[in-house]
């Protein structure tokens, strides 16, 4: 039997040892996305290692960086919550100045990023510096102990969002920070999932080739703070992008009329117009998703909650210029 | 040659940073302080300068971005004021504990609320306990001058802390006073080169800046800070006795005037050493044994050099433009705690002064002065005073 | 056996490791968390069969570890010393050719 070889490269930039949940998704994007821009620094630059890292406070900074230990092969830099993507600003001007080759990756969870750090985010990518920010999306403040951020998504339980006599919990939509991203006309906007690790990687990798900014945003699975089984952490994310609650698109220099919006699979029926998404049918019911995790086992005795969630999906969807039909189980 | 020249102390810097050719810039305009960007704009602009210049969002992206590029091994510069400090104060304490040696330019003034873009001192007073060290100018030489200083110090192994250095709204900031600007040659010399041996984010030597420390670690590190302050105190004389020696002129951590025989000693920052010092001469043309410091290096603080002050002076005056609400200002806490245990000291009386642009003058002095001497004369006197209130609309 | 990607960097902080404080409290080894053997976290450990095994990679790129690594024939190899046990390479395994077991310690 023929052998295929390994599909990314086999250079290690994330060491073993840290202190990440078992089964955290986070864990697996970063140790992903490292590897992509090694790759693409390797084909831009011939230098695989001719990045570094700026990141924000969070549980991939904490579980990565404890005095005297490093779970980092490449440069590395934390300064606080809010403003990893202005220390990057900062990293990228001084290697712009000594001449070094190579782009910055700059790392925030969604509270870092959606809320605390959203006006460095801003200020980044207006700006023009040569920087990749990736947001790892875990839905709430983890390293607190899940809080709701605004990237919380309808309906979810969290500490700060619990279900009660006058509450469904989470009560408001997602905010989108790839739409907000890309509406700053940067060269390149993607979202991604590690349910889809090729096309998450390979998004990485455009992300760090394009010159000037680019933001990905990654849905990771937290199996503490979404009450899931361990082992399902990337079922649970790809069930996100096959029922439609997560869209896997890209975005060029904020040309939303072009988004490329990637079919979701989980036999979802996909019509193009002129090469361009139009519409989606969705085949799995949003409750395939959502029965896994215990965040959202409330909504089960609450139905309309659900049916107000598909709602929602539909207006992000349209929003994509996308009209997506979701099923209810059993149809 | 040096050229002789008239500027504001916002030029002042602008043309200090030059000098010191920092690879960063990053800034954000805040009154009384926007001048220092829009010049260092121009200089970047024409090509006088090599550096790049980010316009970022806040001041708080302002100081993260140049830990960002100091902690990749780069020298850097800011200025700003005010809100300004105070939106940078979170990450004033990383800068410090991750021991990058920016250095920023201050045109002191007063913080909300009520909004007012006035001098005094609060915004970098309140900054003290950052780990940063502070230098303040009393004209537009100093303002110069203590930037060069202050990245040779920031900058030196035995230091690696970064330095802030204040000097007052529009008194200074949008004052014309002749600078001499010094020669780039001999600045290069003085300065040299800034190659960090512990902060480079450099690909070829992968490490890992900015962690987390656990109780086992973080007073250990937190005392590293510490211990750059305090030898800080050795590398500020060495550089201002180097600084002298090439550049000509004299820096002291506190500089004294007529202190001599000197009864009472009025102790300030800034530029109201000035109106201090010609208030002493006007009390000496009337035999009042009067003198004056003026502290230059607030920390570092002279702790040393504010005990052989202290043991010429019978009472000494504080006059500051900060106040700790229900303590006094922070001279007043640093004088009281640097001579509480030494046998023999002056009293000390605290003069809250000048606020939010208040101008200082003789009268306000004068009062300054009876209250001093009811405590020389071992009166009644109250330890924290308001000085120049307006009391008909309180 | 193959040899683990981290062994150089084992055996670095085996050499370097120092608790001494560094200005700023950087850590200057890359890699050096890999002296925390997080396999003592582990109930259910994965076992692994050979046979059954296509090399389609998926365990090797989802471990959050990364506690899997490929060996000279790119068959993977499970790191006891850092798998936390969470399961999803089982989970992901298209042919079964890994099953979680429970730890027997």
């Amino acid at each position: 039997m023929a052998v295929r070889k390994p599909p990314i490269t086999t250079r290690e930039y994330w060491a073993p040892g840290h202190a990440a949940c078992a089964g955290c998704g986070c864990a697996t994007a970063l140790k992903l996305a490292t590897k992509a821009f090694s790759e693409a620094m390797e084909e831009k630059y011939g230098d695989p290692n001719a990045f570094a890292i700026a990141q924000a406070t969070g549980c991939m900074e904490v579980v990565s960086a404890v005095f005297p230990y490093t779970a980092w092969k490449v440069p590395w830099i934390h300064v606080a919550f809010e403003n990893a993507a202005a220390a990057a600003s900062g990293v990228e001007a001084a290697w712009k100045k000594l001449g070094r080759r190579g782009k910055i990756l700059a790392i925030g969870g969604d509270g870092g990023t959606a809320d605390i750090g959203m006006q460095a985010l801003s200020g980044m990518l207006e700006r023009r510096h040569n920087v990749v920010y990736l947001m790892y999306d875990n839905e709430a403040y983890m390293n607190t102990g899940i809080q709701r951020s605004s990237s919380t998504p309808y309906g979810a339980w969290t500490t700060t969002s619990p279900p009660g006599k006058y509450s469904i919990g989470e009560d408001k939509p997602k905010k989108w920070v790839a739409l907000i991203a890309a509406a700053h006309q940067v060269p390149y906007v993607a979202t991604a999932s590690i349910g889809n690790p090729f096309d998450f990687v390979r998004k990485m990798k455009r992300a760090a080739k394009v010159d000037g900014p680019a933001f990905v945003q990654v849905h990771c699975t937290c199996p503490t703070g979404w009450k899931s089984p361990l082992e399902k952490g990337v079922e649970i994310a790809r069930l996100a992008i096959e029922t439609g609650i997560w869209p896997l698109f890209e975005i060029e220099n904020g040309d939303f009329f072009n988004i490329k919006i990637q079919a979701p699979g989980g036999g979802a029926k996909v019509k193009r117009e002129g090469g361009r998404v139009v519409a989606i049918e969705f085949k799995k019911p949003i409750e395939e998703y959502l029965k896994l995790q215990g965040r959202f086992k409330h909504l089960f005795k609450r139905p309309e909650a659900i049916d107000e969630m598909r709602e929602q999906i539909k207006a992000m969807w349209k929003v994509l210029g996308v009209d997506v039909t979701l099923p209810k189980p059993g149809e | 040659m040096p050229i002789r020249t008239v500027m504001k102390a916002n030029e002042a810097a602008a043309w200090a940073a030059k000098l010191a050719k920092p690879k960063v810039i990053a800034a954000f305009p805040i009154t009384p302080s926007t001048l220092i960007p829009e010049k260092i704009s121009e200089f970047v602009a024409n090509g006088e300068l090599d550096a790049e210049f980010i316009k970022v969002e806040s001041e708080h992206s302002a100081i993260s971005a140049c830990v960002g590029a100091s902690a990749a091994g780069v020298r850097t510069f800011t200025a700003t004021a005010s809100q300004g400090l105070a939106l940078m104060h979170e990450v004033l304490f990383i800068a410090a504990g991750m021991r990058l040696p920016i250095v920023i330019a201050v045109g002191n003034r007063s913080l909300s609320a009520p909004i007012n873009i006035w001098n005094d001192w609060q915004d970098s007073i309140s900054q003290r306990d950052t780990g940063w060290m502070q230098f303040y100018a009393e004209n537009n030489q100093e303002a110069l001058d203590l930037i060069l200083i202050a990245f040779k110090v920031a900058e030196d192994e035995r230091v690696l802390l970064p330095a802030m250095i204040g000097f007052d709204a529009f008194i200074l900031t949008h004052t014309v006073e002749p600078v001499e600007i010094p020669d780039q040659e001999v600045v290069d010399e003085f300065l040299g080169e800034y190659e960090p041996n512990h902060a480079y984010l450099d690909p070829a030597r992968p490490i890992t800046q900015g962690t987390l420390a656990f109780p086992a670690h973080y007073m250990e590190a937190r005392y590293t800070v510490w211990e750059a302050n305090e030898n800080a105190k050795k590398v500020i004389d060495e550089v201002f006795a180097e600084f002298e020696k090439r550049f000509g002129r004299k820096y002291q951590k506190i500089e004294e005037y007529r202190t001599d025989d000197a009864e009472i000693v009025f102790v300030t920052m800034g530029s109201l050493a000035g109106t201090v010092k010609e208030y002493v001469d006007h009390l000496r043309k009337k035999g009042i044994k009067a003198g004056a410091a003026k502290l230059t290096v607030y920390r570092p603080f002279p702790t040393e050099e504010v005990r052989e002050l202290a043991k010429k002076a019978k009472v000494i005056a504080l006059l500051e433009k900060n106040v700790t609400f229900s303590v006094g200002g922070a001279l007043f806490q640093d004088f009281s705690r640097a001579l509480v245990n030494q046998e023999e000291k002056p009293i000390l009386v605290d003069f809250i002064i000048g606020l939010g642009g208040r101008d200082v003058t003789f009268k306000n002095l004068d009062e300054v002065l009876e209250i001093s001497k009811k405590a020389l004369s071992g009166e009644e006197f109250d330890e924290v005073n308001w000085i120049g209130l307006r009391k008909e609309i309180l | 056996m193959a040899e683990s990607p981290f062994k150089a960097d084992i055996e670095r902080v085996k050499r370097e490791y120092s608790e001494k404080m560094t200005p700023g409290a950087v850590a200057r080894i890359p890699g050096s968390s890999v002296v925390n053997k997080t396999g003592s976290w582990r109930v259910f450990m994965p076992e692994f069969n050979r046979d059954k095994c296509v090399r389609c990679y998926l365990c090797y790129i989802y471990c959050p570890e990364p506690a899997i690594y490929l060996d000279e024939e790119n068959y993977p190899v499970f790191d006891y010393d850092y798998c936390k046990g969470c399961g999803i390479c089982a989970n992901e395994c298209p042919t079964d050719a890994i099953v979680m077991v429970r730890e027997t310690k």
